[in-house]
């Protein structure tokens, strides 16, 4: 999955019958820091996304799951709106500081 | 799933049993401001699109979910027109 | 599976219902020697990760349905690993 801000819709009368009802949602993916990562794309909204919101999106087979028990012909699907994340900024770590600066804590299974 | 100009058609005699009655597209990948991007690939046609149409292209193993393709050896199907494409002003 | 660094959280009140109660993490992909390689991905956690650990990404959709244990989740990433601090990954 990835975070991609809605940059658009696309209109389409003709297209798969499936298809139909559905909002299509132009999407430009981003890093944390919001700077655009790739190309944009397509994907159908399965959580009532709108033009300007910040969104996570999956790609591949599995963008049909939210739709089912329908067999929606996409390659990419939004699944949620981000209220908010947190992330430090994604530096390389050299291999030796790794483990230092890794706290040790209790975790599930 | 990506936007894309049908720039063409392909015809193939020879070609897997279960392509024959496919329609084959030659599609170019595009920007939702209608600028190229990467080379064009070859898609099924599912919604009977032409020639120039701005078509919806959806790749990998999804091809296969659209209308009539299942178990097709596809990796791209084309399962929309474009009628308009609206963007943020700020975007393309 | 890649190597990838956690770097954050993302916080969705509205999601698809099969991603309730689902931790999602920021995973910035990288090479043995810690460089970043390639975008960064939003994963469900099965493991219990922190940021700033080093996991095992998994980025296919049927093992990372299962990871999280749903196996009809709308899913394409999950951290399925922790790596051991001080242990070599190269």
């Amino acid at each position: 999955m990835q975070l991609a801000r809605v940059v658009g819709t696309v209109v389409s009368t003709t297209k798969d019958p499936r298809l139909r009802g559905r909002a299509l949602l132009v999407l430009q993916p981003m890093d944390p820091t919001r700077q655009p990562l790739g190309s944009e794309l397509v994907a159908v909204d399965s959580v009532g996304a709108g033009v300007g919101e910040e969104v996570f999106f999956v790609r591949g087979r599995e963008a049909a799951l939210p739709f089912r028990p329908e067999v929606v012909p996409t390659d990419a699907a939004v699944t949620g709106i981000c209220d908010h994340w947190q992330s430090e900024s994604p530096q390389p770590v050299a291999p030796s500081s790794r483990a230092a600066r890794r706290p040790r804590r209790a975790r599930k299974r | 799933m990506i936007l894309a100009h049908v720039v063409g058609t392909v015809v193939a005699t020879r070609k897997d049993e279960r392509l024959v009655g496919s329609k084959l597209l030659l599609v170019q990948p595009v920007s939702p401001g209608g600028e190229p991007r990467g080379g064009p690939i070859v898609a099924v046609d599912t919604v009977d699109a032409g020639a120039a149409e701005t078509v919806l292209v959806v790749s990998g193993s999804s091809a296969r979910m659209a209308d009539g393709l299942t178990d097709r050896p596809v990796d791209a199907a084309i399962v929309g027109i474009v009628d308009t494409v609206d963007m943020l002003p700020a975007v393309d | 599976m890649r190597l990838a660094r956690v770097i954050g959280s993302v916080v969705a009140t509205r999601k698809n219902r099969s991603l309730d109660g689902a931790k999602l993490l920021l995973a910035q992909p990288i090479d043995a020697d810690g460089q970043p390689v390639g975008g960064t991905q939003l994963a469900v956690d099965a493991v219990g990760a922190g940021v700033g650990e080093t996991v095992l990404l998994v980025l296919e959709g049927r093992a990372a349905g299962s990871a999280l244990g749903r196996r009809g989740a709308p899913v394409d990433a999950a951290l399925v690993g922790i790596v051991d601090p001080g242990e070599p990954i190269a």
